[in-house]
């Protein structure tokens, strides 16, 4: 079975349909499939429920998909740099789920690891864990969440074999392992495509079984939200 | 004379351990690692997935993939390692992290901390920070002692019970604001305590800015840290 797609419409195809969930990795715009996203937005497809860390910038990332109004909930920890994400929510438009950035992470891992709830001590007492089952455990309180499994999952990693093994650069790994996991198919854009035996079997963070699809971006924008430089001492 | 961001972060300074590992939120906790002492070993961790997070780089060695959880560009160090998000949090919410520096809108005198969300207001959402405040070792906030509203007027901070929604319950050990330092016996029953003044400010001027009770035992502080 060949995993290597020509390019992200083609990655895409067949596998996108109105009223699903997505998981797009990435934390602010590091490390986003921003080819899969861009096709997914040339899709057409609307009404979707989409799990990201964030929700990009107006015009980037996320961003580019809040702007042609095919989200129709999003599930994030924090959502601050996009205006057009404030409009359509103080609109009404647009639903928001908020989950603590760790709670996030984890019910992604345990979608993905077939867990279906596990409790947490973050948020208890808090506005996030109102209508949850709560539970003690040697004498202190926690709080139950769901694991999280999606229909599709759009990953950016910086390398990949044609097998689907991948490696991430720096902090542009965040989200992206667990997504990879925690979906019926996964779509990972890679820097670099290279074949099976160039990477380090020990060095693989997401073994190929977790990813169907691959397609090589070499040329992936990569923008910066925040640059904060030093001076030379 | 109350401190200034620079001295508040320098105060917070002094909770740092030698082999601690340690996260700091955005803001005024961001310049504590501008005075880390000399000689002490201190790894910061950054929760979008870093441990030994080193300083902004140089211009034109920013790395678009090398960034900490303000998105802010940062570079490594030797002992530099990173990780998913999942491992991250495990880390802090496993109890793994030593302690973590951050800021906060009102804190109570149980421990509570609101720095989420205003009701009313567009919510950013929460981030990192109720899973810090709810798994690391030992909560620092560090804060304007007061708000100062556009009207000139000053609301208290420190409170009997938080109006705004909860970041989480009984979670901070000490405040550190411009007018003084307080620890906080959130397991307990002990309340808050006024621990340390900043210079030229009386134990008068924090009540009069204070709603939360608290027990005055200066010099405490400095007698545990000997």
């Amino acid at each position: 079975m060949k995993k290597v797609y020509p390019d992200a419409h083609a990655a895409l195809a067949g596998v996108i349909s109105d009223g699903m969930t997505i998981m797009a990795g990435g934390f602010g715009l590091c490390g986003i499939p921003d080819l899969l996203i861009e096709a997914i937005r040339d899709s057409g497809a609307k009404n979707l429920t989409i799990v990201s860390n964030n929700a990009g910038i107006d015009g980037v990332g996320l961003g580019v998909l809040l702007e042609t109004r095919q989200v129709k909930k999003m599930i994030s920890s924090y959502v601050g740099e996009n205006k057009t994400f404030a409009q359509q929510y103080l609109a009404g438009e647009l639903e928001i789920e908020f989950n603590p950035q760790g709670t996030l992470a984890e019910r992604i891992r345990a979608g993905g690891a077939g867990i279906p709830a596990f409790y947490t001590k973050t948020g208890y007492g808090t506005l996030i864990a109102e209508g949850k089952e709560t539970r003690e455990f040697d004498g202190e309180m926690y709080v139950m969440e769901r694991g999280l499994f999606a229909d599709l999952a759009v990953v950016h990693a910086w390398k990949g074999d044609t097998e689907g093994n991948l490696v991430y650069r720096k902090t542009a790994r965040n989200f992206n392992p667990m997504m990879a996991t925690a979906a019926r198919v996964t779509v990972a854009q890679v820097e670099h495509l290279v074949q099976p035996g160039e990477i380090d079997p020990d060095h693989i963070i997401t073994p190929g079984i977790f990813v169907s699809r691959i397609v090589h971006a070499p040329n992936a924008a990569k923008r910066i939200e925040q640059r904060t430089v030093r001076k030379a001492a | 004379m109350a401190w200034t961001r620079d001295q508040m972060a320098q105060r917070a300074a002094q909770e740092l351990r030698d082999g601690y590992y340690v996260n700091l939120g955005i803001g005024i906790p961001t310049l504590v690692s501008n005075y880390i002492p000399e000689g002490m070993t201190v790894q910061l961790q950054s929760e979008n997935g870093m441990l030994g997070m080193g300083p902004f780089p140089l211009e034109g060695e920013e790395d678009p993939d090398l960034i900490n959880a303000g998105k802010q560009t940062i570079t490594e160090l030797p002992t530099t390692s990173y990780f998913s998000s999942a491992d991250s949090f495990a880390m802090i919410r496993g109890g793994h992290i030593n302690l973590s520096i951050l800021g906060a809108m009102q804190v109570a005198e149980n421990g509570d901390l609101a720095n989420w969300m205003i009701p009313g207001k567009m919510v950013k959402g929460m981030g990192g920070a109720m899973d810090l405040v709810a798994g690391v070792k030992k909560v620092v906030v560090v804060m304007e002692h007061s708000a100062k509203g556009k009207d000139g007027s000053m609301e208290p901070k420190l409170l009997h019970r938080c109006t705004l929604p909860l970041t989480g319950t009984r979670v901070v050990d000490m405040v550190i604001t411009d007018l003084g330092v307080f620890t906080i016996d959130k397991h307990g029953n002990g309340g808050m305590k006024l621990v340390e003044l900043a210079p030229g400010v009386t134990v008068e001027d924090v009540k009069a800015q204070t709603e939360a009770s608290f027990t005055v035992a200066l010099g405490e502080a400095a007698q545990k840290a000997a």
